[in-house]
Formats: structure tokens, sequence, C-alpha cells
């Protein structure tokens, strides 16, 4: 049985309310989830001796597009100790874009799930301090969404693409 | 643009919209105070601001507040090919752009599944441009750290010899710190001729005033002083806050990504990993992580001069050799999602490409960044200390703000 099975079994177990599917076409190899299981399934891969994962490298948010009317939270896990990658994605609705935080499981989730915020809206629920990181607290809209138009005036400064 | 226009009205409460902080004054204690450092000050490295609590000389809490410097590298890279973002890339640390370029030309190759075909030589060619940036960068990170603390005379020194380096690079690259050298598939130019005598005799040149610079600043009674158990970052905190690299290091952890992924010609290469061990205080001090650093410039010369002995014999310079002969013509890669990472001088940069297979621009490309990781564990590690720490302290996670901010 190798790696993946294992850590795809214990996701399996851990997760109470959706599908959970693989996806192959991803590298390192990707599970999907519902994003009511996020926290559950995160917990156990955090804690599992089996897996260990230590540490969160990498959160990317995805928007795709009006079209598709989703938006994905991307995130990739590696564990020290037994050098395996995982990424876990999460599916979300790009009306109410909103996920549980993992901040505390990972102390590194807070400022990247801040940036998630900043760039696509996407409300991080239960975050200890969720303001905007990288663009100013007064900018409009964000900048990162497929259809996102930039305002015209910052300041009465004309703000040029 | 016509002049009478006018482009920015200044008032007070500009900063307070934009930023606010965090931090509010009516629910200070007596005693405490709020002190603002930043964001143009010398000692926080660019343009970083801190809201600092303070009791009297004590800092209580520290709100980082970033984004001055950003300039929409993701955004930028979802509307241009994928050989025009490695500019951008470039730009993200400013002081090791060979590093990051490597980075992202090793995902973008593997991502087209010709990562395998490159010619050794431009393997070894990257590797040794990218030790040598490596060099150059840790060179800024102990020169600066040493002027944060009051030792001037080192920066000159390291900057004296950084200077070598990057004549090295301009000659190879044409451009002294933003070199879009390494291309997705091969190398803009091959080594111009002559440069492998000049690298070895730069390589001699330095060792000795490696040792010198260690001499008078690492062990300086003053510098161990101020840096010695101070901005203690224990293995289990960096860990969970994500923090790679020399500071990852500092902490005690043998973990350098060159060896546990062993990417491009890394595993054919003898070269250590320094770590934290604690020498003149607790293991993960500020001492330490400069330690790890300086230790480390003794590996990459190591490796620099095992690059050269490749490329004089078995990868040697021919009439034919064509750096760009894999360059693909059209980046498309098939539709997929793609995680990268690499060892930059700051720790681990990693690269998330989601592409559509349709088009040549990635659909999503997110950096993510090792400064940015790395600074986030600051309110942890700067609590209950005296301000002047805290400036030893920034200075020791050798923050990029092009990087934090992208």
């Amino acid at each position: 049985m190798s790696t993946f099975d294992q850590v795809l079994t214990l996701v399996k177990d851990s997760c109470t309310h959706g599908e959970v599917a693989v996806d192959e076409n991803a590298t390192p190899r990707a599970i999907k989830i519902s994003a009511h299981d996020l926290v559950e399934v995160c917990q156990n891969l955090h804690r599992s001796p089996a897996t260990y994962f230590d540490m969160l490298s990498c959160i990317t948010g995805i928007d795709n597009g009006a079209e598709a009317g989703t938006m994905e939270v991307v995130y990739n896990l590696y564990s020290i100790p037994f050098n395996i990658h995982l990424m876990l994605k999460v599916l979300l609705s790009r009306d109410h874009p909103q996920v549980h935080t993992v901040s505390h499981i990972w102390k590194t989730a807070d400022w990247q799930e801040r940036e998630i915020f900043d760039m696509y809206g996407i409300s991080i629920l239960n975050h200890p301090d969720l303001r905007r990181i990288l663009m100013p607290a007064d900018w409009e809209g964000f900048p990162l969404r497929k259809d996102y138009k930039h305002q015209a005036y910052y300041r009465n400064v004309k703000v040029e693409y | 643009m016509p002049t009478d226009r006018v482009q920015y009205i200044s008032k007070s409460d500009n900063l307070v919209l934009s930023e606010p902080a965090k931090l509010k004054a009516e629910n200070l204690h007596s005693e405490e105070m709020i002190i603002n450092i930043g964001p143009q000050h010398p000692s926080t490295h660019g343009v970083l601001r801190l809201e600092v609590l303070m009791d009297g000389e004590i800092v209580k809490e520290v709100v980082p507040h970033i984004g001055y410097l950003h300039r929409c590298f993701e955004k930028h890279a979802e509307n241009l090919p994928y050989n025009q973002v490695i500019p951008f890339v470039d730009r993200l640390d400013y002081v090791a752009s060979m590093n990051s370029e490597h980075a992202y030309a090793m995902g973008v190759e593997r991502m087209l599944g010709i990562a395998d075909q490159l010619p050794k030589r431009v393997e070894y060619v990257r590797v040794l441009v990218a030790e040598l940036n490596r060099i150059a960068s840790h060179f800024i990170a102990i020169g600066t750290y040493g002027m944060d603390i009051g030792a001037f005379t080192p920066f000159f020194w390291v900057m004296r010899d950084r200077e070598h380096i990057l004549r090295l690079l301009e000659w190879a690259s044409g451009a002294r710190l933003l070199y879009n050298y390494i291309w997705i598939g091969g190398l803009f130019y091959d080594l111009p001729v002559g440069f492998e005598d000049r690298c070895s005799d730069f390589v001699k040149y330095i060792r000795p005033k490696l040792a010198e610079l260690e001499t008078v600043l690492i062990e300086n009674k003053i510098f161990v002083d101020r840096t010695a158990n101070v901005g203690v970052l224990p293995l289990d905190l960096a860990i969970n806050g994500g923090v790679t690299g020399p500071m990852l290091r500092g902490s005690g952890l043998r973990f350098d990504l060159r060896k546990v992924d062993g990417y491009s010609v890394y595993p054919e290469l003898e070269f250590e990993i320094p770590i934290g061990e604690g020498k003149m205080g607790t293991v993960g001090d500020c001492w330490d992580r400069t330690d790890v650093r300086m230790r480390e410039i003794y590996e990459s010369l190591k490796i620099i001069e095992q690059c050269l002995q490749k490329l004089i014999s078995e990868h040697k310079r021919t009439r034919d050799f064509d750096p760009q002969a894999l360059v693909p013509k059209k980046i498309r890669p098939k539709a997929q999602d793609f995680y990268v990472r690499a060892e930059i001088p700051k720790g681990e940069l990693g690269f998330f490409f989601r592409s559509d297979g349709r088009s040549d621009v990635p659909f999503r490309c997110k950096c993510r960044s090792c400064s940015f990781v790395n600074l986030s564990v600051l309110p942890e590690i700067s609590k209950g200390i005296l301000v002047a720490d805290l400036i030893a302290i920034i200075g020791s996670i050798d923050v990029v703000m092009g990087e934090v901010d992208r």
C-alpha cells in the first residue's frame, strides 16, 4: 500500500459531510474534499502519526470565472519526517465563498488566508484577524477575481494598468 | 499628463484610512504606548511598517503592516505568456534573481515534461550562477544585519566583494541585478569565454576575505552580545509557522530542499547543510541564523568549485553548443495543477501553476514567497523583548520586501 493510499484512507475516514475525489491531474496528487470537512481532515492529517503533515507550504486561491461560478482554495501540505506531499482542494460557490480557517492548526495559515481574503474576497470563518494584507484597507474589489475591474481613481490618483 | 491637475490630495487621515492601526489608543493601560516604526526606516529593510505596543522599552506586541511594495505579480502573471513572466520573477527577490528564475523555469519545464532532457552543461551553469547569487544575497543579509546593530565596516567589505559577483553575473547575462538569464528550456547565452578562469580566481580571492569577515563580525564580542539568546525561534514554532531556509536551519533542523528534493544537479555535488547549534547562546537565536548564512557561503563556494571543474572538463564549452536548443517556441503545458518548490537564499520559494491547456498564459500563478512566511512569525518571537532587539530580529529574518509584497 503506497503512502498516498494511506493518506487517502485517512482523508476518507475524516470526511463526514461530502464526497472525496482524487485528482490525478495534479502534481503532487490532489484530493478534493468538501469545504465542511476541511478542518477535520487537516486536523487528522496534522496529528496522525502515519502522515504527520507538519508543514503547510502554500495556500492558493483560484477563481474559475463567472461562467463556472466556482472558486477554489488549494492547500499544499508537506510532511517533513515522511517526505510526502499532498494537495487538498476545496471547491466553493462564487456567490458566497467561505471556508473555515486552519490557522489554529498551522500558524502559517494566518497570513496566507488573509492574502486569499484580500485577493479573492473569500471569507475565512473563525480567522483571528481577518484584514486586508497587501492592498490598502479602503481598496474596492478583489483584484485576482477574473471579472475584476479596477476603480478609476484612488485618492484622486488615476489607477492605471 | 497636464501638470495643473491635482494628483494627490494629502489629508492627515489618509494613512489611517488606507492602513488603519490595529491597536487602539483607548485600550492602552497606563505606561503603555504605541510606536510606529517604518515604512520608511532603514532598519526595517525596505518598506515594512511595524506597529509596536510598548511598555517603557519592553515590546508587548508587534503588528506588521505590509503591502507597500505590492506590484501585482500574480495578476501580471495571469496576463503574460510563461516565458515573459521571468522578468517579473526576477523582481520578487531582487537580490537573488537567479535563484528565483531557476525555481520558476524548473517548474514550467517539469510541466512541459522537458526537465529531464536539459543538457548537463545548462544545469551546471544554472547551479553555478544560482550559487554565486546565493553568496551575493547572503552578503547583503550579513552586511546589512551588521549595520543594523552598529557594525559599519563589514557592510563595506561585503559590498566590495559582492561587486565582484555582480560583475561576473553582468558579464554572463548583461544585467547587474535582474538577469532574465535562465530561460525555460535553457539559458539566454552560454557563459562567456574566460568566465570559468575569472570565477575560480574569485573563489580563491574570497576565501580569506570570508575568514576576515567572520573574525570581525560573526565572532565579534559586541555582535555576539547583541544577537545571542535574542529572538529565539523554537523548532516547533518554526515548522508550524512554515518557516524555511536559514531561519529553519538556524533553529536546528537539517532541512534544505537542495538535499531533500535533490533537484537539478545538486545530487551530484558534495556539500553540507549547516545548522544552528547554539554555540553562543540558545539554538535558534539571531546569532545562529547569521552563522548558518555565513557557513552556507562556504558551502556555496564548494558547489561553485565543483561546477567549474565540471564545466571545464566533462561538460566543457563546444563550438556547436546551443543553450537555447531546447527553448520551446510555444509554451503550452497540458491542463494541470502543479506545485514546484526550490531553495532560494531566504527559504522555500514555491510556485503553484494552473494551466488550462488552451493558452500560453498561466490560468493561475501563485508565488509562495519565503520572506512573506518567514516574516509572519515576527509577532510570535518578539514578545517581551527590548525595542533594540526587535531591530536585531528583523535583520536576522532577512526579509526582502519585494518578495514579501510581490
